[in-house]
């Protein structure tokens, strides 16, 4: 099962490289994988828990290397994300102009690498796919982008590298961390070693700190968070969607399936940091978001500001935050893929992402109107999608950690400013729907085309998805609840 | 039977959602087929609500929305008890009416589809509200009426003040929600729980923190000053009435706005633990009373008149809640729904035919020629400026009361309110029906169409007779009948006579406006204000991190690492060049360097 998740992807890129027809084999390839995917998550059984679907491939003896797929209830949710997203995505693309082949081969490759990551319980593996998505980063910005695209890509590319590169480390130390005999890249060995104390306190800080900057680059945690709005200003916007949306949860899987798990003395020590960081996402970041001037880099910002929220859910390291941030890393994803590619029709449509050339497009384009404001109340986190349900679940449980009637301590006031957080996104996303979708009809824009039918399809598919998990959290949750009591003690409040 | 009673709220709650999704999903070309699929909801809803009411169904059933084990559960259950029961029978009634006349005041609009969809989805969002049995449920659907109210104000989003009065309204609603979720996020700190029954029980949590619960209690207060537009946060519902009169009259008046009152009655009992909160609650309540009555009396728009004096009759409300009655509240809060809605209508039934002219000084002497809107109007202006008999006579003549029992200077401003509630609605009332009809429209306009007619004539019922108790018991449990100082009906009565007489000497046959008073006409400046408020602040950090960000942050980390040695002229070249090795080396130098800093020191 996960093979084949996993291997679709590639493999179709591979097909498209050699001949195949692009459009036509990147969309079959994607389906397959998506439908795969949800038969993989009706499949899985919450009852006894922990990685099911596990197949495994050994590739070095000596160095303890294997092939080792495996899917619990957190992967499952990323690879229903990653699949439904890249399909969403391969949809999405508009004729390319110059080697059409080659883009959709990238595409393919991004969403394939973050699916490989998603699936692997070979911490080797687990890195080695990231990279595999990294490259394709480079091309489609470099190539297919916009703007000043060649400084975009190299930006993007370097961050992400150096992030990758610090991770190593903390990845390295970590495998060195563990007593000799119990070493392995197999994550579910790691945990159990973990789980009878075999890191030391003193190493668990050093590791954690190493892979909190190295996926927090991966994530655009502040302040290592400036190539990303660039990045999606430039990319195509399949690959921001694909990007945003996905790849950026591959840090944050991280963090939830070995940072947290393996290191829970390390995340404690620096829970401190990570709350000063994250609340530079969402206030810092925030405000730099409604200082913007383009709906391109908004949402880029944006983007990186709601990192903020799912952090928030990792640092409380409890049952409800952890659940919400997974559920939150799903929502996110979902409605950051829908906003960036409403952005690319807007922009293919009128050449232009800046809020003063723009209004009045909802008279015009009604569907897109309409999905772009289901999009935006989704981010703002309106009750009905995902995004809400999840970020409850973030303030809840960051905000019973160390709570006591005596006033508000660490957790509270960084749950009082992410709440606030929250009014600041809704500014910026009402202001940008207000200047492109509403006011007086700009003669200029009179002709424009709303949505043909065929791309609505995608487009209800995000939207459905949302509105699931947002009217029932408890079909994410299902499988979610036996990952967390499993890998994280719950601290009592 | 059992099934089918425990069924019943839910099918009258989730009966708009389904009208809200099929004219969404399917019949969004055919206009009329739309509005009548949602009148059907609503009307299915008020029958469900009738049964509910009049069998006094207490039961339904709770189903998980969050299942996290005992840790945490949001469910999501209704409550039916007396207060909820009659609340539902009220909001599908008079939303029932409105979206009947809205068939008419809507009739030709090219969005009729898009505006009886919200129109559902405004009611499902509003009865969530009223059956909520716990905090959590209760703010996912606040959010719901919240973007109701947004996408309906904002009907027509291609007029300019439109689209800004919906952001406005949405934003302002959010400032205040932010507070009430750290008060929810407090009171579950507090008592462990988030439904109301059990918080009621575990009150002793708070027992020893009394700073505690009075910040938790004002917190959650924020909600209602959001939504039921009290100071300081009332400044977007005079805005709101650029949204379709019907909406006006049923979220802008009768139902959403009273919703902050009706979630501070349903959390009375936290409420009332807090002495220094209900003071605080008092206060707010009679400012909004007052400042809002001084800025109707030199408003010109007829809608924006009947806007201030809802905020004004808010302000009672939240005024009867800070001191501690809330069956006062709730009696005053039922009155206005019928007597404000009726008024509402009345505009819009003048708006329709006057070709959507709201300004009160091109209108005159209407009386002759909407006689029936002209007589209705009458009813609920009686109503509102508390005249003897009438329904607002007897529920505000309540909070008056109280607010002589219990705080002496606020029954002296809640008097003076009266006064000048009972002088801007004289002043509306005589420029706009009588006198000489003051343009082309006013003169040649005719009475209103039936479907807009009736429910005038229907809603006059309660507007006139709702206070009496034999009409009004059935409905609620009204405040106990206090031995009344002489004092009490004397003032009020003296008030209401001075406002009628001064307006009526003022504005006898009038032609333009006598008097100007800057001050009020302005909103006392208060929108300017915030407008100064938010770009000093919020704005000025907003460039300010923008700024940093762009030229700092991105120079220094990603430029400035080679720092000046280099300069930035040879950095940029390294990034348009690529050379990816010198580049990467000098920043993992960087973050090697940080990390040693952090650990090792």
């Amino acid at each position: 099962m996960l093979l084949f998740i996993v291997f679709a992807p590639l493999v179709t890129a591979l097909l498209i490289l050699s001949g195949a027809p692009g459009r036509v084999t990147a969309l079959f390839g994607s389906a397959a994988t998506a439908i795969a995917t949800f038969t993989a998550l009706f499949r899985y059984d919450p009852v006894p828990g922990g990685f099911q679907f596990v197949s495994s491939l050994t590739i070095s003896e000596s160095w303890r290397i294997h092939f080792l797929l495996g899917a619990d209830g957190l992967s499952l949710i990323m690879l229903v994300l990653a699949a439904l997203v890249l399909f969403c995505a391969v949809w999405f693309t508009q004729p390319v102009g110059k080697s059409e082949r080659l883009f959709y081969a990238c595409l393919l490759l991004l969403g394939g690498g973050a699916i490989g990551a998603f699936a692997s319980l070979d911490l080797f593996f687990f890195y080695a796919f990231h990279e595999i998505a990294l490259i394709p980063t480079f091309f489609l910005i470099g190539i297919w982008g916009t703007g000043n695209r060649f400084a975009a890509a190299w930006k993007v590319t370097i961050y992400l590298a150096l992030g990758s590169f610090v991770l190593l480390l903390g990845l390295i130390l970590l495998y060195r961390s563990v007593p000799v005999t119990a070493r392995s890249f197999d994550l579910r060995v790691l945990q159990s070693a973990a789980a009878a104390g075999g890191i030391a306190p003193a190493a668990q800080n050093t590791i954690f700190l190493l892979l909190l900057i190295g996926f927090g680059v991966l994530i655009s945690l502040f302040p290592f968070h400036n190539w990303a709005p660039e990045a999606y200003a430039s990319a195509p916007a399949p690959a921001a969607m694909l990007h945003a949306g996905v790849l950026k949860k591959f840090g944050l899987y991280g963090l939830l399936r070995i940072a947290l798990p393996l290191l829970p003395e390390g995340a404690r020590h620096w829970s401190w940091l990570l709350l000063v960081l994250l609340s530079g996402n969402i206030i810092y970041v925030g405000l730099v978001t409604l200082a913007q001037k383009r709906l391109d880099w908004m949402l880029g910002y944006s983007s990186v500001m709601h990192m903020g929220y799912i952090f928030l859910g990792i640092a409380s390291a409890n049952l409800i935050g952890l659940n919400g941030a997974a559920v939150l890393m799903f929502a996110h994803g979902i409605s950051i893929a829908l906003l960036f590619a409403l952005a690319g029709e807007i922009r293919r449509r009128t050449g232009t992402l800046a809020f003063s050339d723009l209004g009045g497009l909802g008279k015009v384009m009604p569907f897109a109107g309409f999905a772009f404001g289901v999009a935006a109340f989704a981010a703002i986190g309106l009750p009905g999608f995902a995004n809400f349900a999840a970020e409850v679940m973030v303030f809840f449980g960051a905000f019973r950690v160390g709570a006591d009637l005596q006033g508000l301590h660490f957790f509270q006031v960084t749950t009082v400013l992410a709440l606030w957080g929250v009014v600041i996104s809704a500014v910026y996303l009402l202001r940008a729907y207000r200047s492109i979708f509403m006011g007086a009809p700009n003669d200029k824009w009179n002709a424009l085309p709303d949505l043909a039918g065929a791309l609505r399809i995608p487009v209800i598919l995000l939207i459905t998805a949302t509105l699931i998990v947002g009217f029932f959290p408890n079909t994410a949750l299902r499988v979610l609840r036996p990952t967390f009591p499993a890998t994280v003690a719950e601290s009592a409040p | 039977m059992s099934v089918m009673t425990s069924m019943l709220p839910w099918i009258a709650f989730l009966l708009p959602l389904f009208s809200a999704c099929v004219i969404m999903i399917a019949t969004r070309p055919l206009r009329t087929l739309s509005a009548l699929i949602s009148v059907a909801a609503v009307l299915g809803s008020f029958i469900c609500a009738c049964f509910i009411f009049f069998q006094k169904t207490s039961a339904a059933a709770s189903i998980s929305w969050i299942n996290l084990g005992p840790a945490f559960s949001v469910p999501l259950g209704l409550t039916l008890d007396p207060l909820s029961r009659s609340m539902l029978f009220m909001v599908t009634g008079v939303g029932a009416l409105i979206h009947i006349y809205s068939l008419g005041y809507v009739g030709a609009d090219a969005g009729k589809s898009r505006y009886f969809a919200s129109l559902s989805l405004f009611m499902f969002a509003m009865l969530g509200i009223v059956l909520a049995n716990n905090f959590v449920m209760m703010f996912i659907f606040w959010e719901l009426v919240g973007v109701s109210s947004y996408l309906l104000i904002g009907h027509w989003f291609e007029r300019a003040a439109a689209a800004d009065a919906a952001k406005k309204a949405f934003i302002t609603n959010r400032i205040g929600d932010f507070g009430f979720m750290i008060g929810i996020l407090m009171v579950w700190t507090a008592t462990g729980s988030f439904v109301f029954a059990e918080i009621a029980k575990a009150m002793g949590g708070f027992a020893g923190h009394t700073g505690y619960l009075t910040a938790a209690a004002l917190l959650v207060f924020c909600g209602a000053v959001g939504k039921s537009a009290q100071f300081p946060l009332h400044v977007w519902l005079p805005d709101a009435m650029e949204g379709p009169t019907p909406v006006s009259a049923l979220i802008h008046a009768a139902t959403m706005v009273a919703a902050g009152v009706y979630m501070l009655v349903r959390v009375g009992f936290l409420i009332d633990a807090s002495p220094d909160a209900l003071t605080v609650i008092a206060w707010i309540g009679t400012i909004t009373a007052v400042f809002a009555a001084l800025m109707a009396t030199q408003q010109d728009d007829i809608k924006r008149i009947l806007a201030y004096s809802t905020l004004s009759q808010l302000g009672y409300m939240v005024m009867a809640v800070g001191l501690a009655s809330g069956e006062a509240a709730m009696f005053h809060l039922f009155t206005h729904a019928a007597f404000k809605a009726l008024l509402f209508l009345g505009a819009g039934s003048i708006i329709y035919m006057l070709h959507h002219e709201q300004d009160i000084w091109r209108m005159g002497a209407l009386w002759k020629r909407l006689p029936l809107t002209c007589l209705t109007f009458l009813i609920g202006t009686l109503a509102l400026i508390g005249f003897p008999g009438s329904s607002g006579f007897f529920s505000k003549d309540a909070i008056i009361a109280l607010a002589f029992e219990r705080n002496r200077p606020i029954f002296i401003l809640a008097s003076f309110t009266a006064l000048l509630t009972a002088f801007y609605m004289t002043r509306l009332v005589i420029v706009v029906f009588f006198g000489k009809p003051r343009s082309e429209q006013a003169a040649r306009s005719g009475e209103s169409p039936a479907v807009m007619v009736i429910p005038l004539l229907l809603l006059s019922i309660p507007a006139a007779l709702g206070g009496y108790k034999f009409f009004a018991a059935r409905f609620l449990t009204l405040p106990n009948e206090t031995e009344q100082a002489a004092a009490v009906p004397i003032v009020a009565l003296a008030a209401l006579l001075i406002g009628v007489v001064s307006a009526t000497l003022l504005y006898r046959s009038r032609e333009r406006e006598p008097v100007h008073i800057a001050l009020f006409r302005d909103r006392f400046y208060l929108d300017e204000f915030y407008t100064f408020l938010i770009s000093s602040t919020q704005g000025l950090l907003a460039s300010l991190s923008a700024f940093i960000d762009r030229w700092i942050l991105d120079g220094a980390i990603v430029r400035g690492m080679s720092g000046g040695v280099w300069g930035s002229g040879f950095l940029l070249r390294l990034l348009q060049v690529g050379n990816l090795q010198a580049y990467g080396f000098l920043f993992g130098l960087g973050i090697i360097g940080l990390i040693y800093f952090a650990v090792f020191r």
